[in-house]
Formats: C-alpha cells, sequence, structure tokens
C-alpha cells in the first residue's frame, strides 16, 4: 500500500515514487487546449534538474524560497526542488496585493521568488527595496517580461534546462543533490504557510517534514487514497488546503494532481477530468448548485417538473441509500430510476460523477446544501482542520455523516474541551511554531502541549461528535446577559441564497443587529424574472422588494432561534443591505473569505450607530480599491429595516 | 515602451483624396507607417479616420493617390488582395460570425491560410487532419495569449462586448498580419476593459512584432500606447508627430475643442 511508511521527507518519497510508480501520471496540465502529463519518473527528473539549477544560483539549506502564484506544474515542482535542496518553501496567496506580499517576504526573509507571471514579477519588484535578502526571482510565464531586466530574473524553464546540462556535464554535481535529499530529515521545516489572518498580521506557521507525512498518511488510509485517484489542484498554493490535500496526499499516494488550464475554466476542467478526490468550501458548493437551480429555471416545464420529482425522491430516500440504511424497494426502485436520468447525468455535468470522496471545510455548511449533494449520491464530508494541525483534527468517517458537526477526531489526533469552552489538540502534524515569533507561538500552545484552536465548541452527546459553535473570543453576551454567537447567526442567515454574507453585532448591546449582502448571482436573477429593473449592484441592493424578499429570510432565522432554547435571545432586531460587496481587497474580508467583524464596525461606524440609535436610514462613504491598486469613494444612502422578534422576547406573551 | 528599432516603412499613403458625390472625406492625405510601430490615426467625429482605414485595406478605392504597402505600389485593391498581402483588421462595430463559438470564430481567421479545399476539409482525413491540426495549434496560442480559454467554445453572440472584442482581435491576429489595422479597439469599453486591451495590443506588438495601425478616441489611451500620431480633421491631416508634439500642436487643440472654421 502507498503510504509513508519509512519516508521522512518528500523528496525521498518523489524518488520512491518515481521507482513504484514510474510511469503513473503525477501532474496533468491543460496547455493549449490539450491536457499534458508528466509521469512520476519524469517528474522526479525535472526536479531533479530544477534542484540543480537552484543550487547553481545560490539557493542554499535553510534558505527560503517564496512562490506567488496559481496552480501550475512548475510552481509544484519549485516546492518539490526546494525540499529536495532542504532549503525552504513559502507559497503566498496570489491575490494579495504587493503590501501583503512585502510583508510576508520581508517577514519571511525571501531570498528567492517563485512567481508565476508578469503581474507577479511587478508586485515582487515594486516593493524589492522592502526585501534585502532578495536574490533572484523565476518565473513561469515569460509572456510581457522580454523588456525586463534580466539581471535579477530568469525563467523557471530555464532554471531547469541549466540544472539538466549542469548535471550531464559534472557528475559531482549529482551526487551532490542526491546528498542533499539523503540528509534531508523529518524534523527539518518542510514548508511555511502564512495564515489568512482573521486576527491581525499574518503567522508563518512552520511544519516539520515529518510531520506533514504523518498527518497526512493517516488521512490517506483513512479515505483510501491511492495511485489511481485524480484530484483537481486548484485551491490556493498558499492555504494548507491545497499544500495537504493535494500535495501532501498526492505524493504519499502517488496520485495525480491536475492544474487547470487557468482560474476561469475550472469548471470545465473539472468536468474534463472527473476527479475522484474533491474538496470545495461550502460556498463553492453553494456556487455550483445556485448555477444548478438558475438554470433549471429557464429549461423547460417537463424538464423542471421531473428534476423537481426526483430531487425529492433523493430527499427521501438518497441519504439512507448512500449509507446502507434499509429503504423500501419501492424507494430503491425510484432512487434509481431518477440515478439514471436525473442525478448521474447533473453529477456529469458539475464534473463530479467520478468523485469518491469529497470533503468540504472552512465554514458551517447549510443543511440543504449539505443534504442536497449527499441526497444525489455524492460522497461529501466534512472536516475540522486549521492550519497549525496541518489541517485535519476532526473528520467525518463514511457512514457517520451529520450537516451539523465536524465528526470525531481523525486518526491519531487527541482532542479534549478545555473549561472556558475552547477545543485543544494534540496531533501528528501539529506545528513546529510560528516563524520568528516564540511570544505568538507560546501563547497558542497550552503548558502540556495541546494547540488552543481558539474555536468555541462541544462534543454532541447522541454522537460524539465534535460541533463548533464560534471563535471563543466573539462569543459575546447582550447588554442584558443573553448569550450571542454572531457566526453562527451569520451561517444561518448565509444558508439562504439571497444572502451572500452576513456580519452580525450584538456584544454589550440591547439587542442583536445584522448587515447583509445580497447575493449578486441569485438576486440579479430574480429581479429579471420578475420584471425588476435596476442600474448597480448598489441599486439592487437597495430596492424595496429586495429588502421585503430578505426580511423573510431573516424572520425565518429568527423563527428557528426561538426553536431553541440557548440563543432564543438573540434575534435580530434590525438588519440593513450593504450598498458595496464585502470585499479582502478593501479588508473586509481576510483572503479566505471569513469576514472580518471589528474592522467592518470601524468602516461603517455610521451605519452601526444609526442601527442602534433607531434611524431608518444613513448617509455612508466608503474608500474602495480597486483591482489594481488605486483607489475610490463610493457613496450611499442605506436603508435599515425592523423586524418583529418572535416567542420568548417578545412584549405580548402568547400566554395572555 | 520600446520603439520599433528601423526606420522600415511598412505602408506609404501619398496624396490619397476620397470623396463620396460632394462629400470630400479625405483630401491629399500622405503619412507612413514605420515598421514594428504602433501607429494612431486620431480625430475629431467625422474626420475620415475610419475612411482611411478602409482604403488601405482596399474596401475604398481613393480618386487620386497611391498607397505603398510591402515596396509595392498600387491604385486598386480587393479587401481580400490586401488581406492575403497581410493586412488584417478589426471593426468598430464588432463583426463576428455571431452563432460561432470563439474558437470557429478564430480558426475563421486561417481560412486564407488554408491549402486543402472543401472536399479535403469535408473528409477531414489525412492532409487535411494534419492542417486542421496546425492550425488549431496557432488559433490555441492565440486563444492563451488573449487569455481567453474560459470562452473558447461559448457562441460569440452571449459573450459581453469587452469579450467579443477580444475574439474580434484574436480573429485578425490568426491571419498573422504584417499590419494590424484597429478601427477604435476600445469603443464602449469600461476602463478595466480599456485596460486589459492596451496590453493585449502593446503585447501584441512586442511579442510578434505586428506592425499596429489604430484609431481611437481615448486620448489618454493613445497618447500612452502610440509611437506616432497623425491626426486628421476634415479630411486633412493637419499634425503628425509623436504623442508629445502633437498635444502641444495649435492646430490639434484648436480641431478637438472646436474653434470657429
Amino acid at each position: 500500500m502507498a503510504v509513508g511508511g519509512s519516508f521522512d521527507t518528500f523528496p525521498k518519497l518523489l524518488a520512491r515514487n518515481a521507482a513504484q510508480f514510474s510511469s503513473r501520471p503525477a501532474f496533468r496540465h491543460k496547455d493549449l487546449g490539450i491536457w499534458q502529463t508528466w509521469t512520476w519518473a519524469q517528474v522526479a527528473g525535472i526536479v531533479r534538474a530544477y534542484a540543480a539549477g537552484l543550487h547553481r544560483l545560490g539557493l542554499q539549506p535553510g534558505d527560503t524560497i517564496a512562490i506567488v502564484g496559481s496552480n501550475r506544474p512548475k510552481l509544484y515542482w519549485t516546492l518539490m526542488a526546494a525540499q529536495a535542496l532542504r532549503a525552504i518553501p513559502v507559497p503566498v496567496y496570489s491575490d494579495a496585493v504587493a503590501d501583503e506580499l512585502a510583508y510576508v517576504l520581508a517577514h519571511a526573509d525571501a531570498k528567492f521568488v517563485a512567481a508565476q507571471d508578469q503581474e507577479q514579477v511587478d508586485k515582487v519588484f515594486s516593493v524589492s527595496d522592502r526585501l534585502p535578502h532578495l536574490r533572484k526571482v523565476v518565473y513561469d510565464e515569460p509572456r510581457g517580461l522580454d523588456d525586463y531586466d534580466h539581471d535579477r530574473l530568469i525563467a523557471i524553464h530555464d532554471v531547469i534546462e541549466d540544472g539538466r546540462a549542469a548535471l550531464a556535464a559534472s557528475a559531482a554535481l549529482g551526487r551532490q543533490i542526491d546528498e542533499f535529499i539523503r540528509q534531508g530529515e523529518g524534523s527539518d521545516i518542510s514548508i511555511i504557510l502564512y495564515t489568512s489572518g482573521t486576527t491581525g498580521a499574518s503567522k508563518g506557521v512552520m511544519l516539520s517534514a515529518r510531520g506533514c507525512i504523518d498527518a497526512a498518511t493517516d488521512t490517506v488510509r483513512f479515505d483510501n487514497l491511492t495511485d489511481k485517484d485524480v484530484a483537481l489542484a486548484y485551491l490556493p498554493l498558499a492555504w494548507v488546503g491545497d499544500h495537504y490535500l493535494n500535495y501532501a496526499q498526492g505524493i504519499i499516494a502517488g496520485f495525480c494532481m491536475a492544474c487547470p488550464e487557468s482560474g476561469a475554466t475550472i469548471e470545465q476542467d473539472r468536468r474534463e477530468i472527473g476527479p475522484t478526490f474533491y474538496f470545495a468550501p461550502p460556498r463553492g458548493f453553494e456556487a455550483m448548485l445556485t448555477r444548478v437551480m438558475i438554470r433549471i429555471e429557464d429549461a423547460a416545464a417537463i424538464k423542471r417538473r421531473m428534476f423537481g420529482y426526483f430531487l425529492g425522491i433523493a430527499r427521501r430516500y438518497g441519504e439512507s441509500i448512500l449509507t446502507g440504511k434499509p429503504v423500501p424497494l419501492s424507494g430503491r426502485l425510484l432512487y434509481a430510476l431518477g440515478r439514471l436520468i436525473v442525478y448521474e447525468p447533473l453529477k456529469n455535468v458539475l464534473g463530479l460523477s467520478r468523485v469518491r470522496v469529497a470533503y468540504t471545510a472552512g465554514e458551517a455548511i447549510g443543511p440543504d446544501l449539505f443534504a442536497f449533494y449527499r441526497s444525489i449520491g455524492l460522497n461529501l464530508k466534512q472536516l475540522y482542520g486549521q492550519t497549525e494541525a496541518f489541517l485535519y483534527v476532526t473528520c467525518q468517517p463514511d457512514g457517520e455523516i451529520y450537516s451539523d458537526t465536524v465528526g470525531p477526531a481523525a486518526p491519531n489526533v487527541d482532542i479534549r474541551i478545555a473549561e472556558t469552552g475552547e477545543v485543544q489538540f494534540r496531533s501528528p502534524g501539529m506545528f513546529v511554531g510560528y516563524f520568528k515569533d516564540q511570544a505568538k507561538t507560546a501563547e497558542a500552545m497550552t503548558s502540556d502541549g495541546y494547540v488552543k484552536t481558539g474555536d468555541a465548541g462541544f462534543f454532541d452527546e447522541k454522537t460524539g461528535h465534535l460541533k463548533i459553535i464560534d471563535r471563543a473570543k466573539d462569543v459575546g453576551r447582550l447588554a442584558d446577559g443573553t448569550m450571542f454567537a454572531p457566526k453562527y447567526l451569520e451561517n444561518k442567515l448565509k444558508f439562504f441564497p439571497n444572502i451572500k454574507e452576513a456580519v452580525v453585532y450584538g456584544d454589550s448591546r440591547d439587542f442583536v443587529c445584522a448587515f447583509l449582502n445580497i447575493d449578486p448571482v441569485a438576486v440579479a436573477n430574480w429581479a429579471e424574472r420578475n420584471n425588476i429593473a435596476y442600474g448597480s449592484y448598489q441599486e439592487l441592493a437597495g430596492h424595496p422588494l429586495v429588502y421585503d424578499m430578505v426580511a423573510k429570510d431573516v424572520a425565518e432565522v429568527n423563527r428557528s432561534l426561538a426553536e431553541g432554547k440557548v440563543l432564543a435571545g438573540a434575534q435580530i432586531r434590525r438588519f440593513l443591505i450593504l450598498h458595496k460587496e464585502l470585499d479582502a481587497d478593501d479588508g473586509e474580508l481576510t483572503r479566505t473569505q471569513k469576514v472580518r467583524r471589528g474592522f467592518i464596525a470601524e468602516r461603517y461606524a455610521p451605519l452601526v450607530t444609526a442601527i442602534y440609535d433607531g434611524s431608518h436610514e444613513a448617509d455612508i462613504s466608503t474608500e474602495v480599491t480597486f483591482e489594481d491598486g488605486r483607489k475610490g469613494v463610493i457613496a450611499a444612502r442605506v436603508k435599515i429595516r425592523d423586524l418583529q422578534t418572535i416567542g420568548a422576547t417578545e412584549p405580548l406573551g402568547k400566554a395572555a | 515602451m520600446r520603439a520599433p528599432d528601423t526606420n522600415e516603412i511598412l505602408l506609404q499613403v501619398e496624396g490619397v483624396s476620397l470623396a463620396f458625390g460632394g462629400v470630400k472625406a479625405l483630401r491629399d492625405v500622405s503619412f507612413d507607417i514605420r515598421k514594428g510601430e504602433i501607429r494612431a490615426i486620431i480625430g475629431p467625429n467625422g474626420a475620415g479616420k475610419t475612411s482611411m482605414l478602409n482604403v488601405i485595406n482596399g474596401f475604398y478605392h481613393p480618386n487620386h493617390g497611391a498607397i505603398t504597402f510591402k515596396g509595392r505600389t498600387r491604385a486598386q485593391m480587393q479587401p481580400f488582395e490586401a488581406s492575403r498581402g497581410g493586412i488584417a483588421r478589426t471593426f468598430q462595430n464588432v463583426a463576428l460570425f455571431k452563432g460561432m463559438s470563439a474558437l470557429d470564430n478564430i480558426m475563421a481567421g486561417r481560412t486564407l491560410k488554408m491549402r486543402r479545399g472543401l472536399l479535403w476539409q469535408m473528409l477531414r482525413y489525412g492532409p487535411a487532419l494534419a492542417e486542421e491540426i496546425e492550425h488549431r495549434h496557432r488559433v490555441e496560442e492565440i486563444i492563451d495569449f488573449l487569455e481567453i480559454e474560459a470562452i473558447r467554445k461559448v457562441p460569440v453572440a452571449r459573450l459581453p462586448y469587452g469579450l467579443q472584442k477580444r475574439v474580434e482581435l484574436g480573429r485578425a491576429l490568426a491571419m498573422e498580419p504584417d499590419l494590424l489595422l484597429l478601427d477604435e479597439p476600445m469603443a464602449g469599453m469600461n476602463l478595466e476593459e480599456k485596460e486589459d486591451m492596451s496590453r493585449f495590443i502593446i503585447d501584441v506588438n512586442n511579442h510578434y512584432g505586428t506592425t499596429i495601425a489604430l484609431i481611437e478616441h481615448d486620448m489618454a489611451v493613445v497618447m500612452d500606447l502610440s509611437h506616432r500620431v497623425a491626426v486628421l480633421d476634415h479630411g486633412v491631416k493637419i499634425a503628425d508627430g509623436t504623442p508629445d508634439e502633437v498635444k502641444e500642436n495649435q492646430a490639434v487643440i484648436d480641431a478637438y475643442l472646436g474653434v470657429a472654421h
């Protein structure tokens, strides 16, 4: 079986793969409209030449090399080549603006940068005065870079060719590279992943080679991943999810990483490749479903009815059939028919036909959304993890799937709940420390060696699975002492297709309020169907009918809160729809698209004041950053809507 | 931006006049386009810019004057001869085959380069297949170059305007022209689309070394992009030179700001 075993570094595993899976595909990449394939043996050869080339350029053990770009084979090979030389790769989010990029590159003492294209090279050079250690920038796509000063700039292709030529000329160099690989130890820092910075500046999480391999070996076994599997490598390189799910698991199991043609073609590429292992954040699954639903609305009546009928069948029997519970024969027959004419064709359109194991994580997933995918036969599961754990803390085993839990502890992970309600863990993949930040490292650990997740949660009594409520520090109380979990409310709101983002306030306040973003795709489609004219996102967001529609959704959330005991007092009393979409470029979301509540409260201070002082509208003007870094101002008058709360908090009790 | 290396003249227009009945669209216009440069033709509405392009690619025949392209002087030429000779163009109003995919539209730009006849093409076998693969490869390079992979198979009628313009540029590039004529490549685009298009025009010029003549209204774009600018007003050339020279020219300022004639 293909697992980590006695191998303690990725370069050693790569050598094993070259021998064991030599002619099996390791990478695919769609280029000029055709899927190009590299086998493990080819990749090992290229990486060896690349490492030799980088060595000749001066990359030493312990140096850091930053990688900025999207999922392209040459950038993955940069990871491999750097690790072969015992240098430390540091992937950086490719959509980071120059300033964020400068922070990470400077903090990581990056000596080399591997950049995807002209855009990234421009960003690096624009901040190069802040990067005293920077020696060379290597790049993948040559386009537009002809006129650049090539003293500090060299194409990855040329580095590889130079290395290949040098290896051919000198056997000593080859021995030297092999020696670097042989000397690699499990305790080496394999990679530094910078956290997205939900709270303050991002921190460099150092992970050891042994830790990465042990953790990923456990989950490769857990999900039976083999060299027959295929993953679509489309998640951001700098995110722990990509490094774990694709890179680490890919090398350990020997499966193929397929790199999409470009960020815009992921949908088509997924259809063409047909991955067997798939991860998407809840947002990704939701966008997929929204697109399907919109297109079904436009389909012929007979197709719409057929779709509706069989989705009903799927809802009734799908989950039971997937988990192997008893189902009446008639149900099985109807489900089989539905599979033939609806579910399988639908999965095929979405590129999910061959998926054996799919995961989602990062945010809570809507129960309806989760149930939809499972009911049509997609083995979708949840996991809970973080960069400091090298991803997995918990994950759901096949057959024990619930939409509101994240599953029991992953293999070899030890979890406990602190008295404060905080989830703490010890795991094989847990991090070594934050790069150049002893103080923060100490802060993140308990004295007995557990990592503090900062999330509040509890073990569900019925299932024994972990449930996450919110960030521990965000769980607050209203002025009257009622418990209030903002994220929990925000997630409930976001489960409605019309609501894209929600930010909820209430800590130390008299009541709970919500700032909402409408989903431009879903609401625009609704507007089109109802003949509602609008000129811009801002106009649509402020439309009274849109407010009416969203008010119904918010009232629905209040109703569901009223059913529970703990949070019934935290119902939403007032809400408004923001005039612009929250955006990571403006600092309102993190790069992983989580809302930054405190920052938003500061930025929209006039709205926060207005919503709590009883006004029915407020003026706001905000500075926005365009994609090219220029700034502009958006001004708007935003309306505020009141809502009735239900149950306990209603002044007129039902008993009266 | 890099200026062209040579002063070799690719196209010379000498004393061209064009009249439609009593309307004199062009009056004794002369200018040249050097190999490898980006040459802008600007002017207020009705100045004769599009007429000038139409004369260059043989769509209109001038009443007087001569045009020398790649050393050959000619008075009359048909548009297909122009494209065979290495002149490609895009149009002010997008002129694509709306029902065909972006890919097929760009493939259409290769038609003149295909040697196999209709029957061979229909058989799609042997040499015809090899030829199609070769042309498809060139087209894929253009798709990659213009970053339109995601819309390869989408019928162009369903595409937003900015992308249609890009597909049209792709079709013109597929002809591997020596001279590329762009008629208002950025008309009706928003700022971001304009910036994208500017980058593509510069890249085409740099990467393929294609000589480009463009008509454009957006002065900022013209001044940034072009090596030399010719200014027409009421069918007469009133200025010619580098963007900086033209900007200072009193006749140009008058023409744009409107002075009593």
